[in-house]
């Protein structure tokens, strides 16, 4: 299996673009990982698209041809394939792109991610989302992804220590990464009352515990470690790659506070990268609600189960802590366009790895992490990313 | 030059608080207020309706004005609630002032900019000498689906202003418009409610066009907003006019007369002819005011308008109708159950 290396990322600004088109969106992320990576569309091998719905958010399938075709690379025929797994759709679509080129298959491979969420009301966007749950056992129900995840926010805070503040530090703590990234969706500080006084959604968590509906697209282009320098002078190593799979209905679970797609996938990586916690700088994780931060960093092995409450809000989570975890601003204050996700996810730590993240710089940064997670933990991706 | 000969508004007495409504639906009344800038707003009696409102309006505007109501050439109604999908609300009016039945009429429909787009026709109307008079009236029962967030402001009221070119009491110096094919809110035949695109309706919707129209007027007559009095902008909350006025460059002082929503909610179709009234009740011979409505679809139309000596003359008589702070006054408050008979929410036995 060869060594993989990033050799350009790019990322539209998140938010409600209504001035983009779901064509717009991609064309302008793939031009922006195409110049960082100072190349041409001609030298594209492959491309893996991340997209979890765009059949029910802007009617469109036959997302792969379509890409192809917009991004100028129709007419050379190149394989370009749709990777979907709802809001892990980004980071299997990397991991597509990272087991083509590591086959020795591929030597130049786009991975992509896109999302065009607001051209929907907003009862369909939730519906749409819905469909990354079970249908039959949990969305015909009436479940919905904030009920959900307040189920699992009620059966964390029954049976550990996590109070109410502990959890909205989660999203104080990344609004204030997302107001030192200039594509993150809100760009403003919070502070924990804007956070416990807003409108309930699902008790126990509020509007600010939740990630937002938001359009956007991110692409990275992966190559061959040992011909990565002749694209960049930061190529940044793809040290692990992993993949694990759970029951796709919560009710089903062994237990519905631990994400044991995310234990799993995590001990992977940590396996096939030969490092161990201490070694990574800062980690991505996936934060669809503040209860899912909490979840992650546990199951990640970053601290004890039941402890994550506390360690958020001793600040080890935040900039200059221990680990800090969602230097983007997360899903939370970044945005979250589900299929986008996982791929924004990698650009952050390749810009991190890089020391190009701005205010949010984590300094000496060496190896970092990112984690992407499909409906309630059904899918999880994770990758470690380390500076060459 | 063409211009305003007399206006007149109608605004019902009952009134329901943002508050009482948050309590029915389990809102945070304070959080919707803070964000609207708006606390009540104005609700029509059991047999009230966007007709009855432009007869009151254009009554009033008669009664500060002595002319012959068969001058009226025209009589354009422009609201989102006509009583009948098919029958214009503007006959009704036109014979209830004894403008009938020499005269042109027609309803209106541009979402809440229909009011002052009947203002411009009549402006051509009269300019071409085509009319001695046209009445354009601007008018609505506002729709808001229950709980939704367009029901803490969706009121109820309208405005009619008579436009002529004889000694008017404030002259239209010009107008221009902005319009776009964006659907930022609406509602098609047969549906009870308008929707709408939540934010969208911000940014691509009232800020766009109402800064489009704004900024257009601006450079047709190589003005600014220092060169006014006083400027009125389309009001579907407190905070959209305020945001506009301050990014075009208007004191808070100067949009102050005209931004009546606060206690009264959005009258849609009502709601800038309506600030215009206000700020026309407290104008002085000189006073140049800048107007720019908007309306979902989207468009605005701006004015710049001047009054005149007239206003203060024997020709107009300003108190003998009552005025929008007047008619503000003394509500009587409704509870969300009143208020759901008033609109007529329940299912009568037929």
């Amino acid at each position: 299996m060869r060594d993989v290396a990033v050799i350009g990322v790019g990322c539209t600004r998140f938010g409600e673009k209504w001035e983009s088109s779901f064509r717009d969106l991609f064309v302008e992320a793939g031009a922006l990982a195409l110049e960082d990576a100072r190349m041409s569309g001609e030298q594209i091998d492959a491309m893996y698209v991340g997209n979890m719905s765009a059949g029910r958010f802007i009617e469109q399938e036959h997302i792969g041809a379509l890409i192809a075709d917009y991004a100028g690379m129709a007419t050379r025929h190149i394989p370009s394939t749709r990777v979907e797994a709802a809001c892990a759709s980004g980071g299997l679509a990397f991991r597509q792109a990272v087991i083509a080129v590591a086959s020795g298959m591929e030597d130049i491979v786009v991975a992509a991610g896109v999302e065009k969420m607001t051209d929907v009301e907003p009862g369909i966007s939730t519906d749409t989302l819905t469909g990354a749950a079970d249908r039959e056992w949990e969305g015909f129900m009436g479940a919905t992804f904030p009920g959900l995840y307040a189920m699992i926010a009620q059966d964390y805070m029954h049976r550990y220590p996590l109070t109410r503040e502990q959890l909205a530090q989660v999203a104080v703590k990344n609004h204030y990464n997302g107001a030192r990234n200039p594509i993150a969706q809100f760009q403003s500080e919070i502070t924990l009352d804007t956070v416990t006084r807003s409108t309930m959604v699902a008790d126990p968590l509020r509007l600010f515990d939740c990630s937002p509906i938001t359009d956007g697209a991110a692409a990275v282009i992966v190559a061959p470690l040992d011909r990565a320098r002749e694209f960049t002078d930061t190529p940044v190593r793809v040290l692990a790659s992993a993949q694990a799979s759970d029951t796709i209905a919560l009710h089903d679970r062994r237990d519905i506070s631990t994400l044991d797609a995310s234990v799993a996938a995590g001990q992977r990586a940590f396996r096939m990268a030969k490092v161990s916690h201490k070694d990574i700088d800062m980690v991505e994780v996936h934060d669809c609600f503040s209860i899912a931060e909490i979840c992650a960093i546990e199951d990640l092995g970053f601290c004890k189960k039941g402890e994550a409450g506390k360690f958020t809000a001793d600040g080890e989570t935040a900039l200059g802590g221990k680990i800090p975890v969602n230097t983007s601003g997360g899903l939370k204050a970044c945005g979250h366009p589900v299929g986008a996700t996982g791929i924004k996810q990698v650009f952050e730590i390749v810009q991190q790895l890089r020391g190009e993240a701005g205010k949010r710089q984590i300094d000496g940064a060496k190896i970092g992490m990112t984690h992407n997670v499909g409906g309630t933990g059904a899918t999880v991706a994770v990758h470690i990313l380390g500076r060459v | 030059m063409v211009g305003i000969i007399s206006y007149g508004v109608y605004i019902p007495r009952y009134r329901i608080k943002v508050e009482e409504i948050a309590r029915v639906w389990g809102a945070n009344a304070k959080e919707i207020s803070g964000g609207l800038g708006v606390f009540e707003k104005s609700v029509p009696d059991l047999d009230e309706d966007t007709a009855t409102f432009a007869v009151e309006a254009a009554r009033n505007a008669l009664l500060r004005r002595k002319i012959n109501p068969d001058d009226i050439g025209a009589v354009y109604v422009g609201s989102e609630s006509h009583p009948y999908a098919v029958k214009p609300t503007a006959c009704t009016v036109g014979e209830a002032i004894c403008a009938t039945p020499n005269m042109t009429a027609a309803d209106f429909e541009f979402a809440c900019k229909a009011g002052t787009a009947a203002i411009q026709t009549c402006m051509g109307l009269v300019a071409s000498s085509m009319i001695k008079y046209g009445l354009a009236i601007g008018s609505d029962v506002s729709q808001g689906a229950p709980s939704d967030a367009l029901e803490y402001t969706a009121a109820a009221g309208g405005a009619a202003y008579l436009i002529g070119r004889d000694d008017p009491i404030a002259t239209i110096n010009h107008t221009c418009s902005f319009t776009t094919d964006t659907p930022d809110f609406w509602r098609r035949e047969g549906q009870d409610y308008p929707r709408h695109g939540g934010r969208f309706t911000g940014d691509p919707g009232y800020f766009k066009h109402v800064g489009g129209a704004s900024r257009l007027l601006f450079s047709q007559l190589k003005t600014n907003p220092k060169d006014y009095t006083y400027a009125v902008f389309h009001q579907p909350n407190a905070k959209f006019p305020q945001k506009m006025a301050k990014d075009l460059g208007f004191t808070s002082e100067q949009i102050k007369p005209g931004l009546v929503v606060p206690w009264l909610g959005n009258t849609y179709s009502g709601a800038s002819p309506i600030g215009l009234a206000a700020t026309l009740d407290i104008a002085k011979p000189g006073d140049r005011i800048f107007v720019c409505s908007f309306g979902s679809g989207a468009g605005s139309d701006a004015f710049d308008i001047t009054v005149t000596d007239a206003i203060e003359s024997d020709l107009f008589q300003r108190d003998a109708a009552p005025g929008v702070m007047q008619q503000l006054a003394d509500p009587i408050y409704l509870d969300y159950a009143q208020y759901a008979k008033h609109k007529g929410k329940f299912v009568m036995q037929s």
